[in-house]
Order: C-alpha cells, then sequence, then structure tokens
C-alpha cells in the first residue's frame, strides 16, 4: 500500500512499529505540498524547517516510549486562526499579517503533547466569514477533485489539505458549518464537535457562542481519534465542559439505532444527486440495523437569520480589537487617533468582513437591539427545541451536509446571501450547540464529493463516529483521492507560494 | 431668586482587594513597572478567554450584604463596546442587565437626623490600563498593568442633597467596604473613584432636573467643591434663562471649575450584550449564607464593643473606628501593651496632630503597632519621661521600629538609680537653702523651683513626680 | 425596514469603519439586502420564549484567586507597532 493510501491511524501505527520514520512521513507531506501547492494553495504558511526538526525530536520521543499515542508522528495542519506560538496567525487577514503569538491555544499543546507534527496553517476565509475560502486575504483555495472550484470554507485549506493528502489530518472551526462543508465540498470526513466539547482558548474568535474546532480527518475514525486528542475541560475556557470523550468506534452492527431524517433538509433548494447520494446513505444505514424514522425541523427556515444576527454580532464585538495599536497591521503617518482607527480598520478587513461587522453593530445598536439581536436568540431558543423534539424520537438525524457540490470559484461573488444559503443544514447545530459531522457519500455526474450530514445530540459524538464508521466499512468513498493537482483538470498557475 | 435644591446620587468604582485580576491570574499589587503585569488574556490578544475570578464574586456579594441590597440570584457579565486604548479588547466585560446586587441602602448620619441613601445597583467589572502623555513623541504611551483589576461600580439613588450628605454617604461606603477587606479605598491610587450625577430644581418640585456627570473627582474636598460649583452653575444657568444640558463634565480642582468633555464622549451607543465568553453564575443561598457568616466586624460593630469592652468613651470609640488603618492599629498596639486607653489617647492626640501636619491618610501611616505599644509601655512603667516620649513618638510615627535603640541612642532613658536621686537633692538642698526655707515657710511656689533644679542636676532624665515627692519628703514641714 | 445613509453612516461610526459618499450607498444596498433577509425573523411570535445567550448550560465556572506568572513585558509589546519606556506608544489620545 502506498503511504498516501493510509489513514492517520494507519500510518501511526506504521510509525510506532517502525516501519516508515517520521521524517520520512515529513518529507513526503512536505514533497506533495511542493508539488501541489502552487495550484491548490491549501497553505498560508508551511513551516517546513520547524516541522522536519520537530520530526526528529518526535521520533526520537517514539524512539524511548514518550509518545505512544496512536497519532504520533503523523504529519498534520492548522487552520490560521489557532494559536501557534511564534509561528505566524493571520486568520487570512491583512489585519493580521504579521502577527506572531506569544502563546499556544490548548488545542496545540494537546497536539504537542502527542506528538504530532505539525506542517503549517492552512488558509480559510478572512476571519472564518465564509463559505468557499474565497475572502482569504491571501488568495483562494482551489479544490483538489476540480482545481476550477472553491474547496468549500471557511476551513477550506484544511479540507483541501486532507483531500490532496498534503497531510493525513488538520484542524478546522466550525460556526456555521466551517468544518463540514468543505469536507463535503473535498470528500472527507469533517466534525464539529458540541459545543464546549473542545476547548476555544486560543482559537481567535469569530462568534465566540457558536465556534466549537474540530478535525477534518481522512474517515470517521481518524475523526473520533484526534476528536478524544482534543476533547476535555480547560480551565482557561469557562465554556468548556468536562464530559467524557468520545469512544473510538468498532464494528458495523447498528442494530437499535434510530436515524431521524428531517423532512425540512430534502425539499426544495436540494441538488437532485445530493439528495440521492444521502437519501442512499439512510438505506445503507438501515441495511447495517438501523431504523428510519421521519422527524420535523419547522425552524429550518429562520435558522440562517438568527445565524447571520447572532454570529455578526458577536463578530462586531470580538473583531473590535483589531485597531492597529498593538500587533497585526498597521497604518503609517497617521497621529489622529480616530483616524488611525478608521485607516488601520477599513485596510485591514475586507469586503465581506466589513459587512459583517456593519450588521453586527446595528443589530446590536440601540433601538434595534429588540428586534434583531434579542429576537434572534428567542428564535434560537426555537431552534433548539425542535431538535430537542428530534431527539425523542431518534439518535442520530441524516441530513446533506450542503445543498449543492463544490461550485465554481467566483459564483457568488456578487450576491454574498446566495452564498449564506449554503449554510442551510449546517448552521442551526451550531445555534443549538450539537455535534455534526460531514461523511464523503459519493460523487455527482461531475465527479465532485457530495457529503452526509450525521448530528447528535449534545455529547453524542460516539454515535455519529460509530454510524458513520459502519457506513464507511461498507464503502469506499472516504478511500478515494483526487489525482494529485497540477494534473487535476481545470488546473490554473494560481500565482501563491 | 427661586430657591433651589441639589439633587445628586453618585457612581463610585472601587478596586477590588484580590490578589489576582477579574479574569487572569496577574497580580492586581499596585504599581510595578509599565506592562510588567499582564498577560495574554488581560491584554485582550487574539484567542484568549476570560475566566472569572471567585473571590471577585464572593466580594460583591459581602458587598451588596453589607449594604442591604437584594442579591441577584441568576447574574452574568454583558460586554460594553467602545474603542479606546486603554481598553485592549475594546470591550469592557461589565454588567448591565443583570446586576449582581440590588435595592440597598446606606445609612447617614445628618444634621436633621438619620437618613437612608438608596443604592440602585452594585455591579462588577474590569478597569482600564492607563494613558499618560509623551511629550517628546507627541504620543499616548499605554501601561495595561492596572487592566483587569476587578472593579465594583456601586450607583447610588438620586437621594442626596448636599456636599455633607455626599461626603458623609462616601463615608460610611468607604469605611464598610475597607472593614469588609474588599477594597483598600485609596483614592490616591484611584482604587476608589466618585462620579457625581447633579441636578437642580427648585424647592418643592417633585419632577427631577436635567443631570450632569462630573469625572475627576480626586478627594473628598474636590468632590465637595465640585458639588458647590456645579450648583452654582446650574442655578445661575436657570436663572439667567438658561438650560442644564445632559453632559459630562470633567472638574479641575485648581481652576475649581468644571468643563464640559468633547460631545462624542457623550453620545455613547455601547451595544451591550450578553458575554458569550461567561456562562451566567446562578447565586445559591447557601453560598450567600457563607459569606454572610464570613463577614467581618463592621465599623458600628466595633465602636460599641471599643465602648463595651475596652471602656473608651463614645467620641473616641468613633474616631478610632473611621478609618479601618486606626482601628486596626488601635487593637494590634492595644493587645501588644494591654493598655487601650493609653493606645487610644497617643492616637487620637499626636498621632493625629502629626498626619494633619504632614497631610498623610490613616492608611498612609508608617507607625508600626509594636512601636506605638513600646511608646506606651516605656511611658507607663516610668523609664522615659512624658517629654521624651512625644519625642519617641514621633520617631515611631515616622516608621521608627528600634524603639529601645532610638531611647538608648538619645540618652532618653529616665535615672531609675534611687542613690542618683538622693546625691541630686541634696546637692540641690545645700545650694538653694534660702528657697528650701522659703518653701519650708509655706511658699509652695519655691517647691517648683526646686524640682526644676533637681531634674537639672539629674540631666533632664529623672521623674518629675518622684524628684517632687522626694523633695517634699525631705522638707516636711 | 428601509436603511437610510444616516443609518449607515452611525453604524459604520460604532463599528470604526470609514464611511464617505463613495461607499455609502452601496453599503446601504448591502446592510438593505442583509436587514431584508434576517428580517424573516419578525414572522415568528417570540414573546413567550426565553432567549438564549450561550450555547450550553454551564453555570458558576469560576477560577481560585491565585496568581499566575505575568508574561515577559518583550512578549507583551513583541507585536506593537510603536513602543517606549516599555509602554505601547500610540496616536495621541484628546484629554
Amino acid at each position: 500500500m502506498e503511504l498516501f493510501d493510509l489513514t492517520a491511524l494507519e500510518l501511526g501505527e506504521r510509525i510506532r512499529a517502525r516501519e516508515i520514520g517520521v521524517e520520512e512521513a515529513t518529507r513526503a507531506c512536505l514533497s506533495r505540498i511542493e508539488a501541489q501547492e502552487g495550484t491548490l494553495h491549501a497553505f498560508i504558511t508551511v513551516t517546513a524547517e520547524a516541522a522536519l526538526r520537530r520530526a526528529r525530536e518526535v521520533q526520537r520521543g517514539i524512539d524511548d516510549g514518550t509518545y505512544t499515542h496512536p497519532l504520533a508522528g503523523v504529519p498534520m495542519a492548522i487552520k490560521d486562526l489557532i494559536s501557534t506560538r511564534g509561528v505566524e496567525t493571520t486568520c487570512a487577514s491583512r489585519m493580521l499579517k504579521g502577527y506572531v503569538p506569544t502563546y499556544d491555544a490548548t488545542v496545540v499543546r494537546k497536539l504537542d503533547a502527542i506528538g504530532a507534527v505539525c506542517l503549517g496553517k492552512t488558509n480559510m476565509d478572512e476571519f472564518a466569514m465564509g463559505s468557499s475560502t474565497e475572502s482569504s486575504a491571501f488568495g483562494v483555495t482551489r479544490n483538489p477533485w476540480d482545481a476550477s472550484r472553491v474547496p468549500g470554507g471557511s476551513s477550506g485549506g484544511s479540507a483541501a489539505a486532507v483531500a490532496a493528502r498534503e497531510v493525513f489530518y488538520a484542524l478546522g472551526s466550525d460556526t456555521g458549518g466551517s468544518i463540514r462543508q468543505p469536507a463535503s465540498f473535498c470528500g472527507v470526513t469533517g466534525v464539529k464537535p458540541t459545543y464546549g466539547a473542545v476547548s476555544r482558548y486560543g482559537l481567535i474568535a469569530y462568534a465566540s457562542s457558536l465556534d466549537q474546532i474540530g478535525p477534518i480527518a481522512i474517515d470517521a475514525r481518524d475523526a473520533a481519534a484526534v476528536t478524544r486528542l482534543l476533547a476535555g475541560i480547560d480551565p482557561l475556557d469557562a465554556t468548556s465542559v468536562d464530559a467524557p470523550p468520545p469512544a473510538m468506534p468498532e464494528g458495523d452492527d447498528l442494530s437499535g439505532l434510530r436515524v431521524g431524517v428531517p423532512r425540512e433538509c430534502f425539499a426544495d433548494g436540494l441538488n437532485g444527486e445530493v439528495r440521492a447520494r444521502v437519501l442512499a446513505v439512510g438505506d445503507a444505514l438501515q441495511a447495517l440495523g438501523a431504523t428510519l424514522v421521519p422527524v420535523e425541523l419547522p425552524m429550518l427556515p429562520y435558522a440562517i437569520p438568527a445565524y447571520y444576527v447572532l454570529a455578526c454580532a458577536e463578530a462586531s464585538s470580538n473583531l473590535s480589537r483589531y485597531d492597529g495599536l498593538r500587533y497585526g497591521f498597521h497604518p503609517e503617518g497617521i497621529e489622529d487617533l480616530h483616524e488611525y482607527y478608521l485607516t488601520a480598520r477599513s485596510e485591514g478587513f475586507g469586503a465581506e468582513v466589513k459587512r459583517r461587522i456593519l450588521l453586527g453593530a446595528f443589530a446590536l445598536s440601540s433601538g434595534y437591539y429588540d428586534a434583531y439581536y434579542d429576537k434572534a436568540q428567542r428564535v434560537r431558543t426555537l431552534i433548539a427545541r425542535d431538535f430537542a423534539r428530534c431527539f425523542e424520537q431518534a439518535d442520530v438525524l441524516l441530513t446533506p451536509a450542503a445543498p449543492t457540490t463544490a461550485y465554481p470559484l467566483g459564483a457568488h461573488a456578487d450576491d454574498p446571501i446566495s452564498m449564506y444559503l449554503g449554510d442551510i443544514y449546517t448552521v442551526s447545530i451550531n445555534l443549538a450547540g450539537l455535534p455534526g459531522m460531514s461523511l464523503p457519500c459519493g460523487f455527482d455526474g461531475d465527479g465532485l464529493p457530495v457529503g452526509a450530514q450525521l448530528i447528535g445530540p449534545a455529547f453524542g459524538e460516539s454515535r455519529l463516529f460509530a454510524a458513520a464508521h459502519a457506513y464507511q466499512t461498507h464503502t469506499d468513498f472516504h478511500r478515494r483521492r483526487p489525482p494529485e493537482a497540477g494534473a487535476a483538470k481545470g488546473a490554473k498557475a494560481n500565482g501563491e507560494l | 431668586m427661586a430657591s433651589y435644591e441639589m439633587v445628586i446620587g453618585l457612581e463610585v468604582h472601587v478596586e477590588l482587594s484580590t490578589r489576582t485580576k477579574i479574569f487572569c491570574g496577574c497580580t492586581t499589587r499596585f504599581g510595578g513597572a509599565p506592562n510588567t503585569r499582564t498577560c495574554p488574556i488581560c491584554t485582550g490578544m487574539p484567542g484568549t478567554l476570560p475566566v472569572v475570578n471567585r473571590r471577585v464574586v464572593e466580594f460583591a456579594i459581602a458587598a451588596g450584604l453589607a449594604t442591604n441590597c437584594e442579591i441577584t440570584r441568576r447574574t452574568r457579565f454583558d460586554r460594553k463596546n467602545y474603542f479606546y486604548p486603554d481598553l485592549p479588547k475594546a470591550y469592557q466585560v461589565s454588567q448591565l442587565y443583570l446586576p449582581i446586587c440590588r435595592n440597598g441602602y446606606l445609612t447617614i448620619e445628618t444634621p436633621q437626623g438619620e437618613k437612608r441613601v438608596g443604592i440602585h445597583e452594585i455591579h462588577m467589572e474590569e478597569d482600564a490600563g492607563k494613558l499618560t502623555h509623551d511629550p517628546w513623541l507627541d504620543r499616548t504611551l499605554v501601561d495595561y498593568n492596572r487592566c483587569g483589576v476587578p472593579l465594583l461600580e456601586i450607583v447610588s439613588e438620586p437621594d442626596m442633597r448636599s456636599a455633607q450628605e455626599v461626603v458623609a454617604y462616601l463615608t460610611r461606603l468607604r469605611q464598610t467596604l475597607q472593614y469588609l477587606g474588599v477594597s483598600d479605598c485609596k483614592m490616591q491610587e484611584g482604587s476608589l473613584r466618585a462620579d457625581v450625577n447633579l441636578s437642580v430644581r427648585p424647592m418643592g418640585q417633585t419632577a427631577l432636573g436635567t443631570r450632569t456627570e462630573m469625572k475627576n473627582l480626586n478627594s473628598f474636598k474636590a468632590i465637595a467643591r465640585a458639588i458647590e460649583g456645579e450648583f452654582r452653575r446650574q442655578t445661575e444657568l436657570i436663572e439667567d434663562g438658561g438650560v442644564v444640558r445632559q453632559q459630562t463634565r470633567r472638574w479641575d480642582d485648581n481652576k475649581g471649575a468644571s468643563f464640559a468633555m468633547r460631545s462624542k464622549e457623550n453620545a455613547q451607543d455601547y451595544r451591550y450584550f450578553p458575554e458569550p465568553d461567561l456562562p451566567p453564575m446562578e447565586i445559591a443561598q447557601a453560598w450567600i449564607d457563607e459569606i454572610a457568616a464570613r463577614e467581618p466586624e463592621l465599623r458600628e460593630a466595633k465602636r460599641a464593643r471599643y465602648q463595651r469592652e475596652m471602656g473608651l468613651p463614645d467620641y473616641d470609640a468613633a474616631l478610632l473606628t473611621e478609618e479601618k488603618a486606626t482601628a486596626d492599629l488601635f487593637e494590634r498596639a492595644s493587645a501588644l501593651c494591654g493598655r487601650p486607653a493609653d493606645v487610644a489617647h497617643w492616637l487620637m492626640g499626636d498621632a493625629m496632630a502629626l498626619m494633619k501636619e504632614r497631610q498623610i491618610a490613616p492608611d498612609q501611616m508608617t507607625l508600626a503597632p509594636e512601636a506605638l505599644a513600646r511608646v506606651v509601655t516605656l511611658v507607663a512603667e516610668g523609664r522615659v519621661s512624658r517629654q521624651s516620649a512625644k519625642e519617641i513618638f514621633v520617631y515611631a510615627f515616622d516608621g521608627g521600629e528600634d524603639v529601645d535603640g532610638y531611647v538608648r541612642e538619645h540618652a532618653l532613658q529616665m535615672v531609675q538609680d534611687d542613690g542618683a536621686y538622693a546625691r541630686a537633692v541634696e546637692e540641690v538642698l545645700a545650694r538653694c537653702a534660702k528657697d528650701a526655707e522659703s518653701y519650708s515657710a509655706g511658699n509652695e511656689k519655691a517647691l517648683g523651683f526646686l524640682v526644676g533644679q533637681t531634674m537639672k542636676a539629674l540631666g533632664g532624665k529623672g521623674d518629675a513626680k518622684k524628684v517632687g515627692e522626694m523633695l517634699r519628703e525631705r522638707l516636711a514641714r | 425596514m428601509e436603511i437610510t445613509e444616516k443609518l449607515v453612516y452611525y453604524v459604520a461610526e460604532l463599528a470604526h469603519l470609514r464611511m464617505d459618499e463613495a461607499h455609502v450607498a452601496q453599503a446601504a444596498e448591502d446592510l438593505s439586502k442583509m436587514i431584508g433577509y434576517v428580517d424573516k425573523l419578525q414572522e415568528l411570535d417570540t414573546d413567550s420564549v426565553p432567549p438564549t445567550s450561550h450555547a450550553n448550560a454551564r453555570a458558576n465556572v469560576f477560577r481560585e484567586d491565585e496568581e499566575r506568572e505575568s508574561m515577559p513585558r518583550e512578549d507583551a509589546l513583541a507585536n506593537a507597532p510603536q513602543s517606549k519606556d516599555g509602554c505601547y506608544a500610540v496616536p495621541r489620545t484628546v484629554e
């Protein structure tokens, strides 16, 4: 078997068996990055030298028994909004260009502790605001399955990097679908854990009450292993929760599992091929012993409006700290403080970020708070109640991850709202604080991956992993990978790197 | 001219005496080189998160209980959004919707008798950094050491009607917070800051006039002056047919006048919303009870106990307990020497005179209780004269700790040897036979002269009382 | 609801984003579209529904009042555009 046909856990096993060296695996990934980045541009920063140093260090640690974790030595990447000490962290924004954090996020410390080898920081939509990775200030990322198309977003770099096997897994973050949607567009497995399952300390906030860090991985077992590693209460994050880590999935028996199929998620606006592939997942789960249960999510049409009000309101506050006075982008030669603020923020932020900040400031402003922010919070309650009712009848829910497969670059350039609509199946999970997972379930007529979403009750990740693993035991969509980029169809030189 | 009354409410900020900041583990100690008491959290570096210091909540509850407030059982933090370089996140974590304490009061004494001043609410929030102007760069320098120090904001009802009432309220509030141990309330270090909301209205009118808010008040005296000044300004404005505009004004104590702050700072839309990074707080009755049970002896209780247990008159007990620093010193020194009346005497006499002379507040005193107790003991045991004791006390007041060393070094010890007294008496009587005769003949005044001479012979280190007694005995008529 | 240019200027000032004649019409249109879209929420009667401000039910999360080492000043100022005497140097604030 070729190295890049392995999953992260399979590679980890070979590393621990001394069949593959950590440095060897790292060099192989770095070569792949070098070969493909001209087309894909999945990374903002590749830390090749540091990665090789780290690889040798981890090898010694594995040899002397310091590192025993199943993922020790496996090359990975981190979305560029997770704070890494000494490594530039930009949020794909001009605003944070040159910002080098002086501290590590809690998840980064956990990765360090098990001997992970990080190859760099991945591209994303600016401040995670977007669904296509096109709003990055440092250039777009292309879909490894078709370089004329977007990889999804905002964790598009992480999803593309894993799909193209530049790394074996990557961290993303998900505020309204930013892990699950790019995972579905790129044919990989992505998990948005329960709110509070993974520490947000060091995750540069977009919307604090919605953000979660999660894995983008090759299959459900890899995703489970990474989630287990990341999860756990953190004294530095007051919203993190002390819950047992999810179980590693084993076997393929789904007897007794009730899979809820929300009617509203298969209605108008859903691409027919996606619909067919996702419903086929239901059939497959049924064949493994699960029962399908029709459920309802009547509040679904209100999820995107509520999400945009709340996410933008929180963002308008979270992004106020970027004023060029202490770090990142700073205008030169401006003496007046107010003028300095205006210049730093107007030149530092891109168009979509500014649009969302304006909407958020509006929703919180005097006279509009009740009609927008408070209203959206109440609708949030109704959405959570929808799910509570569903989980009285079902153990997991099955929906599409996105209404379409990957669309061409620039498809939504003139109409931001049309892009927002692509979040229809994902945002309500963030509003309700639930875990969601996207897994590859086939390809459309253009050869583009289709993703199905499984949703669980709070801290029901184990069920998601069990169902997805059972499904993947009998399918190979997650094993398929695109031809090496550069050879991929529609490839154009990116100009970056 | 119609007669007007002033209507005053106060917003008081106090820094809490916790060891660490409200949301991170940095120390709250005053001072320190700029930006050496900060971390990624209190400087708002991207990705950091706050976690509430439990003691801040306990102190807030303690303050609420001592000011007769209701404790809000489900409370939470909100964000107050505004841009300024002293606020690194561009929002202050504060409380708007559900402040931790509400509907309390403090009782103050006024010439008309006792009066209740209502407390609208007490809420928790974080302090901002410090800005100083650098004339060389013509830029502002920012130090975040104070950023994230926990504050309570205590908002009174507009219940006060004079500067005297305001000072009485502030004094009572400060005493209460100091005795609770939740804040040292040092105005000179900025750990107590008061903003005055003041409006005027014709006597008898019930509707409130338009109020102004005055900031930058650095002492009780400045507050009293600012109130009088603002009252004058508003009444004159109205008398001249003008209207008072709602605005924030900055008091300049040197000029004795207030100035309107830029209108931009007057029109604020803070876009408060619940702080998503901090879960709400459910305050259980058991927790409140536990905090209530730990409440230390407050001022009024102490004042009563000093009368009851130490036999002090009410005037003395009141004076000694006015400032917690004085009461602490009094209790510690009394415990060391066992002579509370003498300790009280020194504190109310010489110590207060020296504080006035040197213009220092009780909490700035460097007088050590051990030194004070030693001075009291030396006098009581007749080892130093009253005159010398005053000198020794000044040494102790200025922070001197080695009282016995000082006495030795300056040879202030009284003569203890009876032989020396006898020799001096004989020598004086021999030298001043005429005066001795005069005394014996009934001239009492002559004894004073003889005592003086004997004291002189003893080098000023004698016990005048003892000398008088010896002379009287020797010349017994 | 109608988004006036006056409102756009006001909100831009709140957010400290530059707004001028050349951009205000486009910004008003963008904001109008977004607000028009989220106005869908007004269809729902939520009077008896409590708001949700936190995504899970955690409450009473505290740290103990224990000191942790502060960071070296070099770290604090590492990313600052300008510093002097251990302080961040920023444009003059108006007093």
